[in-house]
């Protein structure tokens, strides 16, 4: 039986605009959603539950607002949610630091997670907690078979990397070729039921503080053709101007 | 502030020369970097000895750094690499290893870092949609993006120590499977040739194809292509949900530029756009911009390119 656990994450739907209060992003008016990436973990955690056995938490880590983010992962299948209560900015160090304590608090087999949050790109959890956990851990999975061991798909230099994989593990999972399953009305309704387990874990100061946001530099416009035949200067130009090739 | 401590980026068992644009960056947070080289033969090194502005090379020599395993990596260079701010590639591998490192030494991991002024370090979020400015208040792991830092030069002569050190490695390859064709993949190319929906059919990516083969680049797609036909994989997929890329030069054919696209290759350093829609949002984004069909264009930039490059 195994004891699995998904990281989930609440950020702004991919498709938004981003604006800007002041030098702070302004999110008020954005919809959140669950980080795509999360949604392969959640698949991942799934298909390791089917083939092994066991349960599935997903974990958060958030003020309540975030608690719509574990519905949805109720929603899709997972067994229980529990949301680390926190309306505070972490930096990597105090968000790991409390995910850490929580996953070693609940005895797991393996924990799941996306690549990388959509609102940060960064990809730092899944491997940070991993350390600080003293396990394994593999990131970027395209593809997961599940044993005593796992056995997971990675991009490798000139290709990709078949790596076994001790439990217990963190594997950060990317899109690779799986299909992620929608919630069914069933689900749905368990969700709107489902008690979220709230816990509180003391988190280490902070050493990196957001100091401002902006908006990405404008580019200066760049030079136009009309005409395929314009293709020949241009490719002069990304050898004599730009130095490219 | 603290030491620096660059971490060399290794490809293949070799220093990879962005190596140099992460001097440059430990450079402007404060001080000349030590420079520790991963690797299992000393002479590895030797790559980096000629970067201008290190102030030591440390080749850090073990067996564990055969294979990547990001424990074994974490623990081998955390035993040599003083105490400090420590400065490695955003490449994957590479921010996966500084999230393991910063973790082990219990301090913060800034990823994907384009700017730096003092203590205040600027990288993109919400997939280069805005901006975030952080300050550091202490020892931290900082990843800094390929291609944007000036390359310290190559007429330094930084003399190397080799220090043996190991790890406890925690996962084994058990095979490695290189990719069919000997071409690049998008996320180790330093330009990249990418088709969208407008290349009409896959069959068409063979102009690509041969484009890239001449500049030895990497074929990319966009998310409509990826999605819409079967025989173009995600591996290929250049986008929000796909790679994030920022090679030397980008080169986007019949692609519009949807929102999800721009997001993981605008920070490219030159972007070229073809497309036949003068009023395709990519050409926001191009320093070159034709409005043509692939059709009409791609045959002039082959021709044109394969004399160049004779």
């Amino acid at each position: 039986m195994s004891n699995i656990i998904v990281l989930v994450k609440q950020v702004p739907d991919t498709n938004a605009r981003i604006v800007l209060s002041g030098d702070r992003v302004d999110l008020s008016a954005v919809k959140k959603v669950m980080s795509p990436y999360d949604e392969f973990a959640v698949e991942t955690a799934l298909q390791h539950r089917e083939a092994n056995g066991g349960e599935v938490t997903a974990v958060t880590v958030g003020d309540a607002g975030a608690d719509k983010v574990l519905k949805d992962a109720k929603a899709i299948g997972v067994d229980h949610i529990v949301r680390i209560d926190s309306s505070e900015s972490l930096d990597s160090n105090a968000l790991q630091s409390v995910l850490a304590s929580v996953v070693k608090s609940m005895d797991a087999t393996v924990v799941y997670c996306g690549k990388s949050a959509a609102d940060t790109g960064a990809g730092s959890t899944g491997p940070g907690l991993a350390e600080r956990l003293g396990w394994a851990s593999v990131s970027n999975s395209t593809s997961v078979a599940f044993g005593d061991q796992l056995s997971v798909i990675t991009p490798s230099a000139g290709g990709n990397a078949r790596y076994n994989v001790p439990l217990p593990a963190v594997v950060s999972c990317d899109k690779g070729d799986i299909k992620v399953r929608k919630p069914n009305v069933k689900g749905i309704m368990q969700a709107k039921r489902a008690k979220v387990e709230v816990k509180t874990v003391d988190a280490p100061a902070s050493t990196v503080s957001v100091v401002s946001h902006s908006m990405p530099p404008a580019k200066p416009a760049g030079k136009s053709y009309e005409g395929g035949a314009a293709a020949a200067e241009v490719a002069q130009l990304l050898r004599d101007e730009a130095n490219v090739i | 502030m603290s030491e620096t401590i660059v971490i060399a980026e290794i490809v293949k068992g070799a220093v990879h020369s962005t190596t140099a644009e992460l001097i440059t960056a430990a450079q402007a947070l404060g001080s000349q970097p030590v420079v520790i080289v991963p690797c299992t033969d000393a002479a590895t090194a030797d790559g980096a000895s000629g970067f201008a502005g290190a102030s030591r090379i440390i080749a850090a020599k073990s067996a564990v750094f055969e294979n990547y395993d990001a424990a074994g990596w974490a623990a081998a260079l955390d035993a040599v690499a003083p105490s400090g701010v420590l400065v490695a590639s955003a490449s994957p591998q590479s921010k996966d290893l500084a999230a393991r490192l910063a973790a082990r030494r219990g301090i913060s991991v800034v990823q994907d870092v384009v700017q730096i002024q003092g203590n205040n370090l600027t990288s993109p979020i919400y997939s280069g949609k805005a901006m975030q400015t952080v300050a550091l208040s202490g020892d931290a792991v900082v990843t800094v993006r390929p291609n944007v830092f000036d390359a310290a030069s190559d007429n330094g002569s930084t003399e190397i120590s080799v220090v043996d050190t190991t790890g406890d490695m925690a996962t084994a390859v058990q095979e490695f499977m290189a990719r069919a064709s000997s071409r690049l993949d998008v996320a180790e190319a330093n330009i990249i040739i990418s088709g969208g929906r407008g290349m009409g059919s896959p069959d068409n990516f063979v102009h690509l194809e041969a484009i890239a083969d001449t500049l030895g680049a990497a074929v990319g797609a966009s998310r409509a292509a990826v999605d819409t036909w079967e025989s173009i994989p995600h591996s290929m997929q250049v986008g929000q949900t796909g790679k994030t890329v920022n090679p030397n030069l980008y080169i986007a054919v019949g692609i519009s530029g949807a929102i999800q696209h721009l997001a993981g290759m605008r920070s490219s350093k030159y972007i070229v756009a073809i497309n036949k829609d003068a009023d395709a949002p990519i050409f926001q984004h191009a320093d070159y911009g034709i409005v043509a069909t692939w059709e009409e264009a791609l045959p002039v930039l082959q021709s044109t390119l394969s004399t160049m490059m004779a």
